[in-house]
């Protein structure tokens, strides 16, 4: 099987934005180039499945997605994997000061439902249509949609963006303890 | 069963936020996106597809 040259380069130069999808789902950098790795030979192995004229990023963002999710499955059963859990382990490179800038960003993301954080991610950072995204994550459009709905509050509730910055958990314990003081 | 319904969250139900709110989480995600998004293509990727062209230049043309 030979795969064409325009082919090839396409799905290479596809590799930074999987990485980028990946390392929002798996929270871990290494982890995520394995998964990345993995689509790319899942992919060309199976490139005469590829329709030609078909979005060929949303073809390779299925296969990350299914591969994340039948190894996140795996990992379920192995070790109870709860989201705290989960959350701690999230890799930040130490050579990548700026991974501690979005330190929060992804802690919050960890919390979120795999379900709810796939659906954000695809559409709100990948840049998916509705439609796009839907045919990725293999439901219907209307159900990406709530799902970014409650994402998005979840996110804000976590991350204390929104009108009630100062209403946060910790102003609030705070507010509790001063006044147990009195 | 319980029904659903008891309201123990303050937002208006629909589970819709403001436009402010919504803007400022997607600023953030593609921020964190994209910083790793221009970080390129790593070698590895790039000679993993090499490898692979080798490979399949030593298969006996049909």
């Amino acid at each position: 099987m030979k795969i064409d040259a325009a082919l090839r380069d396409a799905v290479l130069a596809a590799v930074p934005k999987l990485r980028a999808f990946a390392i929002s789902l798996s929270g871990n950098v290494d982890r995520a180039d394995d998964l990345v790795q993995e689509t790319l030979l899942r992919a060309l192995a199976n490139i005469d499945s590829f329709q030609p004229g078909t979005n060929l990023q949303a073809w390779l963002f299925t296969i990350l997605r299914n591969l994340f999710r039948s190894e996140y499955r795996k990992r379920r059963r192995e070790v109870e994997d709860v989201d705290g859990r989960y959350a701690d382990s999230m890799v930040s490179h130490p050579e990548q000061e700026s991974q501690l800038e979005f330190k929060e960003l992804r802690e919050a993301l960890a919390k979120l439902p795999q379900d709810q954080r796939e659906a954000l991610i695809l559409v709100g950072a990948s840049g998916f249509s509705y439609e796009e995204a839907a045919h990725i994550c293999g439901c219907a459009v209307g159900t990406i949609k709530s799902r970014v709905n409650r994402a998005r509050t979840r996110l804000a509730a976590e991350l204390s963006i929104s009108g009630a910055e100062d209403l946060g958990p910790d102003a609030t314990v705070q507010a509790v303890i001063a006044d147990k003081s009195r | 069963m319980l029904q659903g319904g008891s309201s123990k969250s303050t937002d208006d139900g629909s589970g819709k936020l403001d436009k402010e709110t919504q803007t400022k989480i997607g600023q953030q995600l593609r921020a964190m996106y994209d910083e790793v998004v221009r970080q390129g293509v790593p070698d590895r990727f790039a000679e993993l597809l090499r490898q692979l062209e080798k490979r399949e230049d030593k298969e006996p043309k049909s």
